[in-house]
């Protein structure tokens, strides 16, 4: 089996400073791994490197077996939703034509889209007739993160990648969205990479924790191995639950 | 005079037509290159501002000796109003698309937009009602330039305002500016509401 991501010898500098150093890692089709870390640990650069928002200034990342530098970033992208914190929806387009974005850009029939946008919006918890026609300022923060969270499912791509998609809402609404995030990528098997700050977040919805301190990887394992951790940064997280 | 006084300010709304038309076909090609080019954007900038500061008058005599360009007449007026207007619209087209969010560039471009697609489709459309503001402005500065081209045998209102001056004869004088006023207020009034309409959100 290829990975569906695999960072080898990755290190990311701009001009002297070193965001990433000699990052290695496999991720396999539908796990979850959550990129834990503080701010500024590189944890977003990690992130960007996989859609080729940033090509690693040293070393190679594969998605499904293919360098991102021999890859067409335009093709790649399509095939990977991408979900942040500010959201970003086009504030001049419909709730549905943002979600149906990529089927359009992809050129998919009109008719396809449409549904597409219906089952996507319903999907994460909007009634479609309800919020279509709607524009993204008439939106609350957390029905703003769902439809993002839609536009990026909607031409099914194997992989998401997401950060720190629910930092900006409150805790009731972020749990909702959290287990809204681990129903989708069970039954869809999405392979997500989830970049937060939040332990809690971490541990709930990663099947691996990758802790990155420094631009370093410093820990990569699962929840349960992760908490028993008793020192370097893993430990300085839990000791924060 | 009515006659004449119809027939001068149509002249200068063509003046006017005309200096914007080509300046906001100019400048807001300019403004999206400038956005793109941040070294073009540093001379570019630096061109318009330096001709924004020649004194309009001045403007148009230092162009009557230029070949091709020069002598005396609408062309040489109409060369020098492009040059006035084009600084509001290219710098409003630039500050228009600098200032669309950049979550929301973020997002396109992750969504795999190409540069073409993420102009047309989401940092033009959300620029146009700034883009649109520079064009007002420009076109209102404009009608008040516009009034110097007479000097340099343009034609339009200041014909009267020139004539005016010469014969201390305020009907004349009046006749010039009453009619220019207007102009500027209806268009300024007719743009922003384009404006307004046209805003995204």
């Amino acid at each position: 089996m290829t990975p569906a991501v695999s960072f080898s010898k990755v290190h990311f500098r701009i001009g002297e400073r070193s965001i990433l150093a000699d990052i290695s890692f496999d991720l396999w089709p539908g796990e979850t791994l959550v990129i834990l870390g503080r701010s500024g640990s590189g944890k977003t650069t990690a992130l960007k490197l996989i859609n080729a928002l940033l090509v690693p200034s040293q070393g190679e990342v594969l998605v499904n077996g293919e360098s991102t530098r021999r890859l067409d970033p335009i093709r790649l992208r399509r095939q990977i939703g991408y979900v942040i914190q500010d959201v970003g929806l086009f504030p001049h387009f419909t709730i549905a034509r943002n979600v149906g974005l990529v089927p359009e850009l992809e050129g998919w029939p009109l008719p396809r889209t449409t549904a597409r946008v219906h089952e996507l919006l319903d999907l994460v918890g909007l009634q479609h007739a309800d919020f279509e026609h709607r524009y993204p300022r008439q939106l609350s923060g957390g029905q703003k993160q769902r439809v993002g969270i839609a536009r990026a499912l909607a031409a099914d791509p194997p992989i998401l990648l997401l950060d720190e998609p629910f930092g900006a809402l409150d805790p009731v609404t972020r749990f909702e969205l959290q287990n809204q995030f681990l129903d989708l990528t069970r039954r869809l098997n999405k392979t997500a990479v989830f970049v937060t700050h939040d332990v809690q977040e971490a541990m709930r919805l990663a099947s691996r924790i990758a802790v990155l301190h420094h631009g370093r990887l410093e820990l990569l394992t699962t929840p349960a191995q992760f908490k028993m951790q008793e020192d370097g940064e893993a430990a300085k997280f839990i000791a924060t639950l | 005079m009515i006659d004449s006084l119809i027939e001068l300010t149509l002249e200068h709304i063509e003046l006017i037509l005309i200096a914007v038309a080509f300046a906001a076909a100019i400048g807001v090609p300019c403004g999206i290159l400038l956005h793109r080019n941040a070294a073009l954007r540093r001379w570019l900038l630096t061109f318009t501002n330096i001709v924004q500061t020649i004194p309009a008058l001045a403007l148009f005599g230092f162009l009557i000796p230029i070949p091709l360009i020069g002598g005396i007449g609408k062309k040489t007026a109409i060369i020098a109003l492009v040059l006035y207007a084009l600084l509001p619209i290219m710098r409003n087209t630039l500050v228009g698309l600098q200032q669309v969010d950049p979550a929301v560039r973020e997002s396109a471009i992750a969504m795999g937009m190409t540069s073409r697609q993420l102009l047309q489709l989401v940092e033009l459309p959300l620029a146009v009602s700034t883009i649109l503001a520079g064009i007002r402005v420009a076109t209102v500065t404009t009608v008040g330039t516009a009034t110097i081209a007479a000097a340099i045998g343009g034609g339009g209102l200041g014909v009267f305002i020139f004539r005016g001056i010469a014969s201390v004869d305020n009907t004349q004088l009046l006749a010039g500016a009453v009619p220019a006023a207007l102009i500027a207020l209806i268009a300024d009034g007719g743009l922003g509401w384009i404006e307004r309409r046209l805003s995204p959100a």
